[in-house]
C-alpha cells in the first residue's frame, strides 16, 4: 500500500486552487489588524510624554515610505471584514419555520453594523 | 475523548474578529491612508491635543481597550493555526504559548497604557 | 463500435500495483471524445477495450453511491459527474483520492474514514427499546433542522480536500462531523452527549480552521464546513453557559 498523498502547504498556497490561496490571505489579514492596534498602543503610550515624541512617531507612521504598508493593510482589513461576515453567515443558522434564512441573511445586519461603526468612528474622531 | 477547552480562545477569536471587521478598515484608512496623504483632515484627528482630550474620558478608554486588545486574540488564534499547520506540529505547545502569550502581553500593555493616561 | 467520434481526449492515469511495487507512474490513454461522456465512462472504456488491468471503484454512475471519487486535474471529484467536455481538449489527469493510502491504481484504503465515521455513533440511538406499535414521529420542521446534513453519500471528497486531514493523524474530518451534527439535531436521537464528547474533542471540530474546501467539493451540498462552524458556536455557548445551557431537543 502506498502512504497517503497530501498536498504540502506551500503547494496549497502557491498553486493548485485559488481557494487555498484566499484562505492563506484571509489568515494573514489578522496580522495587519493587530499591527495597527499595536500602533495605537504606541501612540497612547506616547500621549503621556512630551508632544515632540508623540509627533515623531506619527511623522514616521505617515512618512511616504509607509504609504504602501497602509494601502496593503487596508486591503487586508477589507478582506477580513468581507470573509468574516461570510463566515458568520455559515456559522449562525436562523430559521423561519422550515426554511433557513439564507446565508446572506446574517450578513445584512453585519454590514449594517459595519456602516454604523464606520460612521461613528469618523464622527467621534472628527467631532467627538 | 475529553471535550476541549478551546471555546475559551475561540470566543476571543470570534469577538476579536468582529471588532476587527467593524473597526479595522476605517481605523486603518484614517490612521494610515487618509492621515498620511492629507485626506479628510484626518491628521488633525490624531493630534496630540485632540487625542489627549478624547482619552480623558474613562468610557473612551474602556472602549479603546476592547477595540485594541480583542483583535490581538484574533490574530494569535489564526497565527497559531497557521504555524502548526505549516509544519510546526511537533512544538505546537510552544507555539500555543508563544501566540497567546503575545496576545496576553499586548493586552496587558494596552491596559497599562490606558490606565496610566 | 458504431459511430466512433473522430475526436479523442487524452487521459493520464495514475498506475501502481503492489505486486510490482516501486514508484507509481502515469499511463496515457487516448479515448474517444463523446460530448455526454464523463471521466468514469472514459475509465470504463479504457478497462473494457484498452487496458483491463486498470483498477478503480465505481457503482451507480449517477452520483448517489459515493464510490467513484478520484482526483481529476488535482480536484476531488466524482468521476461520474466530471464531464469530458469540461476538460477537452486538455489532457485529463486522474489520480486516486488525496489524503488516503493507495491500495492499487485508483483504489484508496478508506479504513481511516470508516474509523472516524464510526467514532461519532452515526445512527439513531434510543435509551430504551421502543414499542414497535408506534413509529418515532417527527414534524417537517424537525426534519428541516438536520436534513441537509443527512444527504452525505460518504464519498470522501471532503477528506481529500481538507488540508488539515491531509496532515493530521487523528483528525476526525468533515463528513464524520457533519453526520454527528445530523444525528445530534435529529429529534429522535438520544445520544447527543456521547457524540459531543467526540465532536468537541481536540481532533473534532477544533482542528478545523474553516478553509471551506470541503463544502466547495461536496457533490451533495451538505456543507460540512457550515456544520462544523455551527458546532463550534454551539460548543462555545455550551461552555460559557455551563449548567444554564438549554439541553434537550426541540
Amino acid at each position: 500500500m502506498l502512504p497517503k498523498r497530501a498536498m504540502s502547504w506551500s503547494e496549497y498556497m502557491t498553486l493548485k486552487r485559488g481557494a487555498y490561496r484566499v484562505f492563506m490571505l484571509r489568515e494573514v489579514s489578522s496580522l495587519f489588524n493587530a499591527l495597527y492596534m499595536v500602533f495605537l498602543i504606541v501612540m497612547l503610550h506616547d500621549l503621556r510624554g512630551p508632544k515632540a515624541d508623540y509627533d515623531a512617531f506619527l511623522a514616521l507612521l505617515w512618512s511616504p515610505a509607509m504609504i504602501p504598508l497602509h494601502a496593503v493593510a487596508f486591503a487586508f482589513a477589507l478582506l477580513h471584514t468581507i470573509t468574516f461576515f461570510n463566515a458568520m453567515g455559515k456559522a449562525i443558522v436562523i430559521r423561519s419555520g422550515e426554511e433557513r434564512i439564507s446565508e446572506g441573511g446574517m450578513a445584512v445586519p453585519a454590514y449594517a453594523a459595519w456602516v454604523v461603526a464606520t460612521l461613528f468612528v469618523v464622527w467621534f474622531l472628527g467631532h467627538g | 475523548m475529553a471535550r476541549s477547552k478551546e471555546p475559551i480562545v475561540w470566543a476571543l477569536f470570534g469577538a476579536g474578529g468582529m471588532v476587527a471587521a467593524l473597526f479595522g478598515p476605517i481605523l486603518i484608512f484614517l490612521l494610515g491612508i487618509a492621515a498620511s496623504t492629507g485626506l479628510l483632515g484626518a491628521a488633525e484627528m490624531f493630534s496630540y491635543a485632540h487625542m489627549r482630550e478624547l482619552a480623558s474620558y474613562p468610557l473612551v478608554r474602556i472602549v479603546l481597550f476592547g477595540i485594541i486588545s480583542l483583535p490581538m486574540w484574533h490574530w494569535a488564534h489564526r497565527f497559531r493555526y497557521i504555524l502548526v499547520d505549516l509544519g510546526l506540529r511537533s512544538i505546537r505547545l510552544l507555539v500555543v504559548v508563544a501566540c497567546y502569550g503575545t496576545a496576553l502581553a499586548l493586552t496587558a500593555a494596552a491596559a497599562l497604557v490606558l490606565w496610566q493616561l | 463500435m458504431a459511430n466512433e467520434p473522430k475526436e479523442t481526449v487524452k487521459l493520464e492515469v495514475f498506475r501502481w500495483h503492489p505486486e510490482k511495487g516501486g514508484e507509481p507512474s502515469f499511463q496515457s490513454y487516448e479515448v474517444p471524445f463523446h460530448k455526454d461522456w464523463v471521466v468514469l465512462d472514459a475509465l470504463n472504456h479504457i478497462k473494457d477495450t484498452i487496458d483491463g488491468s486498470l483498477t478503480y471503484r465505481w457503482s451507480c454512475r449517477m452520483g448517489v453511491c459515493g464510490s467513484c471519487g478520484m482526483m481529476v486535474n488535482g480536484v476531488p471529484k466524482l468521476t461520474c459527474a466530471a464531464f469530458l467536455r469540461d476538460y477537452h481538449p486538455e489532457t485529463i489527469r486522474v489520480e486516486p483520492l488525496a489524503n488516503f493510502p493507495v491500495e492499487r491504481d485508483l483504489v484508496i484504503n478508506l479504513e481511516d474514514f470508516l474509523k472516524k465515521l464510526s467514532s461519532v455513533y452515526p445512527w439513531i440511538h434510543r435509551e430504551k427499546t421502543d414499542s414497535l406499535a408506534q413509529e418515532l414521529r417527527q414534524t417537517p420542521k424537525q426534519l428541516a433542522t438536520f436534513k441537509q446534513f443527512s444527504m452525505c453519500i460518504n464519498c470522501m471528497l471532503c477528506y481529500a480536500a481538507c488540508p488539515i486531514y491531509g496532515h493530521g493523524e487523528d483528525v476526525i474530518g468533515p463528513a464524520a462531523l457533519s453526520l454527528a451534527r445530523r444525528y445530534n439535531l435529529d429529534s429522535r436521537d438520544q445520544a447527543t452527549e456521547k457524540r459531543k464528547d467526540v465532536v468537541y474533542s481536540e481532533h473534532g471540530i477544533w482542528d478545523c480552521t474553516f478553509v471551506g474546501e470541503c463544502s466547495t467539493v461536496c457533490p451533495k451540498h451538505v456543507d460540512p464546513a457550515g456544520a462544523i462552524q455551527q458546532s463550534k458556536v454551539e460548543a462555545t455557548n455550551e461552555f460559557m453557559l455551563g449548567p444554564f445551557y438549554p439541553r434537550g431537543k426541540r
